[in-house]
């Protein structure tokens, strides 16, 4: 690992001074800001990230779990991923959160890793993890071995000529389905951007994953209000019960009156190359009645402009399935 | 910021199965590293140091983490309990206990993150049944294949308290 100078800001202001020297809050980043870890460090071991100065937000009172004066919620930058899952208003009004953050990772890595951190989770493509490698994401302009190689695990939506990698975050799919807003402290004021405006598809940049510039600080997320008697249901398929990255997973949050759906926030996850919302699926299934028919068109219509690679097609079908099971489970 | 490979030092405060001390590390050092290298509390694991196998898991601040994921400097002031702050071989912890009683392991590699996950299940919110210990054990392989017998240890242990 190269070394750094470790930094511990006295505030956010002082976090977000020291980030806004950096050239870019992307690929390459010369300045990162620390919280768990969990991906950070796995990276730096790896030299894919190789930043020349580490800022420390562990101790910045960002750590809250509070009621937001909307009636939703504002969930903090570091509070930790296992204190989000078993939060009792999250486990009670937003459990499709609950659900997709004990899906993912393990006990301990759930201890350590944030809220902020799980959003700019990176891909786990085993060429942007490996530096012997070309890959476009790592280093613009390399090439992508995994479009000809080692593709099963990756995506097939949003892909681009230029990188297929999946987002492998199972908490971003359940807050794009809960519609969340990120909040960040950055160089020039504060701003919140939707998650679906948040994740950016590869294009011809895959090396920008997100919105952030340098001196981006993400201090907060915020759910809109509780959808009342919505139905929740996070199901992960994978090629382990349990630790490890989904093949194909969904977020539903349904709202259902007379037998027939009202109301439907749809994401799917290890499928695509951000965090799957599914506007297809959801225009699919409102006002129609709640049945296997119904289902299966939300889901044809959720992979409708999924591109299959050399070893990842039966994701099409995976993840179809998925959809149309986590339908099923919801409505039951 | 260029990357660089000049050493840089900082000193912290950290208490240590209940023994306080400062120690100057260089900033790289993850926590796992610190307490093999330099406390030469050899019991928690180097695995994969990626946070895949679960080897390193120690208690920071009474919660469970895999050490190798976390840079030591990022724990100034923390309470880290590692596998010999638990029992002593006079004194044993009783999940160590029930570890030896139900035999728990083979190798023994990745037995003391096994205990520490263990331990730390204890006060999480865990199900009654099996599947509910193995879900929140997953994080810590067994290459030996003990993973029977170390549920049965814990649910014995869950069946005490």
């Amino acid at each position: 690992m190269h070394t750094f100078e470790f930094v511990r800001p006295a505030d956010s202001a002082a976090a977000v001074a020291t980030a806004a020297q950096a050239k870019t809050a992307q690929q390459g980043a010369d300045v990162r800001f620390v919280a768990g870890g969990t991906t950070l460090l796995d990276l730096m071991k790896l030299n894919v990230e190789t930043p020349g100065r580490v800022i420390d937000i562990n101790r910045l009172p960002l750590d809250k779990i509070e009621a937001a004066s909307d009636g939703g919620l504002k969930i903090g930058a570091t509070v930790r991923n296992s204190d989000l899952a078993h939060h009792p208003t999250v486990e009670r009004d937003y459990s499709v959160l609950s659900q997709a953050i004990l899906s993912g990772a393990s006990a301990q890595l759930r201890n350590m890793a944030t809220t902020a951190g799980n959003l700019v989770q990176r891909t786990r493509c085993v060429y942007f993890r490996d530096t012997a490698m070309p890959c476009n994401k790592r280093e613009p302009g390399t090439g992508c071995p995994a479009i000809t190689g080692a593709n099963r695990m990756l995506a097939i939506l949003g892909t681009s000529e230029h990188c297929i990698a999946t987002n492998p975050s199972d908490m971003c799919v359940a807050m794009a389905a809960l519609e969340a807003t990120i909040h960040v402290q950055g160089p020039t004021g504060a701003r919140a951007i939707p998650i679906g405006d948040f994740h950016l598809l590869p294009g011809s940049t895959p090396d920008r994953e997100t919105v952030l510039e340098p001196g981006d600080l993400i201090t907060h997320v915020t759910l809109p209000p509780p959808v009342a008697g919505s139905r929740q249901v996070y199901l992960k398929l994978r090629d382990r019960a349990s630790y490890e990255f989904a093949l194909a997973s969904a977020a539903v949050v349904l709202t259902v009156a007379d037998g027939k759906v009202t109301r439907a926030r749809i994401a799917l996850g290890g499928v695509g190359t951000k965090p799957w919302r599914s506007p297809e699926a959801e225009a699919a299934l409102v006002g129609q009645p709640i049945n296997q028919t119904s289902f299966r068109n939300a889901a044809e219509a959720a992979l409708r402009d999924a591109r299959p690679q050399s070893e990842n097609g039966f994701k099409i079908e995976l993840a179809k399935r998925c959809l149309t099971h986590a339908l099923q489970m919801a409505t039951a | 910021m260029q990357a660089t490979d000049a050493p840089l030092d900082m000193t912290i405060n950290l208490t240590v199965n209940g023994a306080r001390q400062a120690i100057t590390v260089d900033v790289r050092t993850s926590l796992l590293d610190l307490l093999r290298e330099r406390l030469q509390l050899t019991g928690t694991k180097k695995g994969c140091d990626h946070g895949q196998c679960g080897a390193c898991t120690v208690h920071v601040n009474g919660r469970r983490v895999t050490s190798c994921l976390t840079l030591a400097v990022m724990h100034d002031g923390d309470e880290i309990t590692t596998i010999e702050g638990l029992g002593t071989p006079d004194n044993l912890h009783p999940m160590q206990a029930a570890f030896v009683a139900f035999d728990g392991y083979q190798c023994g590699y990745c037995t003391s993150g096994q205990i520490m996950s263990a331990v730390a299940l204890l006060k999480e919110p865990c199900g009654p049944d099996d599947a509910a210990v193995k879900e929140l054990m997953s994080g810590n392989i067994c290459r030996c294949g003990a993973y029977a017998n170390i549920v049965a240890a814990i649910q014995q242990v869950r069946k005490n308290i």
